[in-house]
């Protein structure tokens, strides 16, 4: 085990992935020379050169698109988005071609593609920069969506994705490079499509993923000290869904509240409040509760957005309204 | 070719060098495969044997077997969704493609993709393509790995992207040919120029209506070929396939070509005059090259004629083949879900449960309101 920030699980499981295997190219916005706008591939250039660490131009539609093709014909390319926002520019690319081509052709080539892009608001970036639109992407069957929450899921999911024969979006947060955590030594790849138990609990699941899954842990440790006992549920991938993980929990619990950064409606909290119905109706003494983040184009203003964005003060109080609503008395 | 664009060439001329009269019939009873195959298709889909949308390369036959003579075995084509000619003279077999769009399990796709999705890998045929310039980022994304496997050369593979010239106007186009100019990739950006995106003539749709022209701004040379002659064609695309092997330069080549019919099979294409309908006919490149040949004395009416009964066997044989294939199982419609499966990927049909719900149920036990 060693400490170490999520940024640098990442940076140190590229690093890794590149000795390892040579069709491991990364492209992106300034990841190069710059050394990437959140640092994640500084190092790299230096050590593996211009033609495996290769700065594109800004054309996120030509450069994702040309990863789809570099996958095609055998490679490993894993492309940095500099946030989710800007895949946009590239969705015709992710969704009708990456997500289609092994299905559509029959199975004839896969496409192992990693796009590695931060997601998220709270840094005042205003609308356009701070949005979670995962969601978009967990929908689309043919990709795979990760969103680990700690430096030791980063490192394993990153391995794990570099390695999947299947175009896979694995989301970060910009809240969350600069976390710490315990990292095993050694290779790790993990299970894409797992969830945890972050931490067991008996009385509340609470269900989140990446930044939110942070502030699920720190409110559950609050719960604790006033005799409440939360089960936090972190589904790290939401494409696969564990829904058995989640289900499970709920039939121990008899209450679910889900914490997501994405907005509310159709969001991840729709798809689990549905899962849990049909998994767990009848363990269930409450409705689930979904904590969203508020349906407004994020404002600029840090007031503001402070309102819009879930946190833990609204995951205390919806929790207990559930515990209330069942006369919960400890 | 030096400098941003080269001139307009015709290339009749080409036809009379260093080409064995082998060829000439070869390349003639590609065309006439292309053309029973695309008549006996239409005829399909009016039967309704064939689905969804069906692009025909009706007019465009030479500029298909000069493109495809050109490619070797060990170059990759990506092409758009007006595939089955393309299909065709690569070598997937009449039968295979046939099938595919009767969306049968023998198809070349295991009938997952249709007309406008034809794929052989074996083949490095990757994929008919159909949205308009989807195919651009990941041609150029493949010519750029095969930069990682080895220097160029006179022997070195090279890729080939196909498009229509409505697709020179995405921003796709324009982004993948920055990047291959930018990284000096081994590709070449074929516009078939039929002069209309469905119905919009390329003047309404492009300022700079000249194609060959438009990699101008990422100083990509262009060269404009007569797209209804297949020497040319095959010359004009066998110099761009050198420049990419040889000097990694990507360059464009525009083949002026005419569509017979419309956009697709169920475009009766009223929206152009008779003249121009005429025009098309008078210019037919099948019956072109068929005078021209025994003109020659490469081929008699006769050796003609059976060309064009054997092409017409094969295409009767491959709708026979395609007729009695088998669907593709229901059972096997998540068999190419994931290439690498993992726990929780979703295998239901519509109605399925998401979730199983465990025996120990507690099924109709009353709710205590507390369960603490």
């Amino acid at each position: 085990m060693s400490e170490m920030t999520y940024r640098e699980a990442l940076r140190s499981t590229l690093r890794r992935e590149m000795q390892r295997d040579d069709s491991v190219v990364l492209l992106g916005e300034e990841i190069g020379v710059f050394e990437g706008s959140y640092k994640i591939t500084s190092g790299l250039l230096a050590e593996f050169g211009e033609t495996r660490v290769r700065d594109t131009p800004i054309a996120e539609e030509g450069f994702i698109g040309a990863g789809i093709g570099m996958a095609m014909l055998g490679m490993r390319p894993v492309v940095e988005v500099m946030t989710i926002n800007f895949t946009l520019l590239a969705i015709d690319q992710i969704v009708n071609h990456a997500a289609k081509i092994y299905a559509m052709f029959g199975g004839q080539v896969a496409v192992p593609m990693v796009i590695r892009t931060p997601g998220g608001g709270g840094q005042q970036l205003a609308a356009t920069h701070s949005q979670n639109l995962e969601v978009w992407y967990a929908h689309v069957p043919g990709l795979k969506v990760v969103a680990p929450s700690n430096p030791a899921d980063a490192k394993a999911l990153l391995t794990a994705s570099i390695r999947d024969d299947d175009p896979v979006l694995f989301l970060e947060n910009l809240a969350l490079y600069n976390t710490k955590g315990e990292v095993p030594d050694g290779e790790q790849v993990g299970e894409i499509g797992k969830a945890a138990v972050a931490k067991p609990g008996t009385d509340v699941t609470v269900v989140s993923y990446s930044r939110a899954t942070l502030i699920a842990l720190e409110v559950a440790r609050q719960f604790e000290k006033q005799g409440v006992s939360v089960e936090v549920v972190d589904l790290r991938s939401l494409r696969p869904l564990d829904r058995e993980t989640v289900c499970a929990s709920v039939r121990k619990t008899s209450r679910a509240v889900v914490l997501e950064d994405d907005w509310l409606t159709y969001g991840v909290g729709a798809e689990l409040a549905a899962t849990i119905q049909e998994g767990a109706f009848d363990y269930l003494d409450a409705p689930v509760r979904r904590v969203a983040a508020a349906e407004i184009p994020l404002p600029y203003a840090k007031p503001l957005e402070n309102a819009a964005l879930p946190t833990a003060d609204d995951l205390t109080k919806v929790i207990n309204e559930v515990l209330d609503a069942t006369r919960f008395t400890g | 070719m030096s400098g941003s664009t080269g001139s307009p060439t015709t290339g009749r001329a080409a036809a009379a060098g260093g080409v064995t009269p082998e060829t000439l019939k070869d390349y003639y009873a590609q065309m006439v495969l292309i053309r029973s195959f695309e008549l006996r298709a239409s005829e399909m889909y009016q039967r309704a044997k064939i689905g969804g949308y069906c692009h025909l390369n009706l007019g465009e036959e030479a500029t298909v077997v000069g493109l495809m003579a050109a490619l070797r075995p060990s170059d990759y084509l990506f092409t758009t969704y007006r595939d089955h000619g393309y299909a065709l003279s690569r070598g997937l077999g009449a039968g295979r493609i046939m099938a595919e769009l009767f969306g049968k399990a023998t198809g070349v796709s295991g009938g997952r993709g249709g007309s406008m999705h034809l794929f052989d890998q074996k083949a490095r045929m990757l994929g008919g393509y159909g949205i308009v310039g989807g195919q651009i980022p990941p041609a150029t994304g493949a010519a750029l790995a095969l930069t990682y496997r080895g220097g160029p050369g006179p022997e070195a593979e090279a890729v080939m992207c196909l498009m229509g010239d409505g697709t020179t106007n995405i921003g796709a186009f324009h982004e993948s040919l920055n990047l291959a100019a930018l990284w000096h990739l081994p590709i070449v950006y074929v516009i078939i120029n039929n002069q209309l995106g469905m119905g919009t003539p390329v003047e309404k749709a492009a300022a700079e209506p000249e194609l060959y022209k438009r990699g101008c701004s990422y100083r990509m040379p262009g060269v404009r070929v007569h797209g209804g002659d297949v020497m040319a064609v095959r010359e004009a695309a066998a110099a761009a396939l050198d420049l990419a092997r040889t000097q990694r330069q990507p360059s464009i080549l525009e083949a002026m070509s005419y569509r017979l019919r419309g956009h697709s099979v169920v475009d009766p294409a009223k929206y152009r005059s008779q003249e121009d309908t005429q025009q098309a006919r008078d210019e037919d490149p099948v019956p072109a090259f068929r005078a021209q040949l025994i003109e020659s004395g490469v081929l008699d009416d006769d050796s003609a004629t059976a060309i064009e009964a054997d092409a017409e066997r094969q295409v009767a044989a491959a709708v026979a083949f395609a007729d009695e294939s088998p669907d593709p199982e229901v059972a096997d419609l998540f068999v190419h879900a994931y290439a690498t499966p993992v726990a929780g990927t979703p295998h239901r049909l519509p109605g399925d449960p998401v979730i199983s719900v465990p025996a120990d149920d507690p099924g109709d036990v009353p709710d205590e309101g507390g369960r603490s």
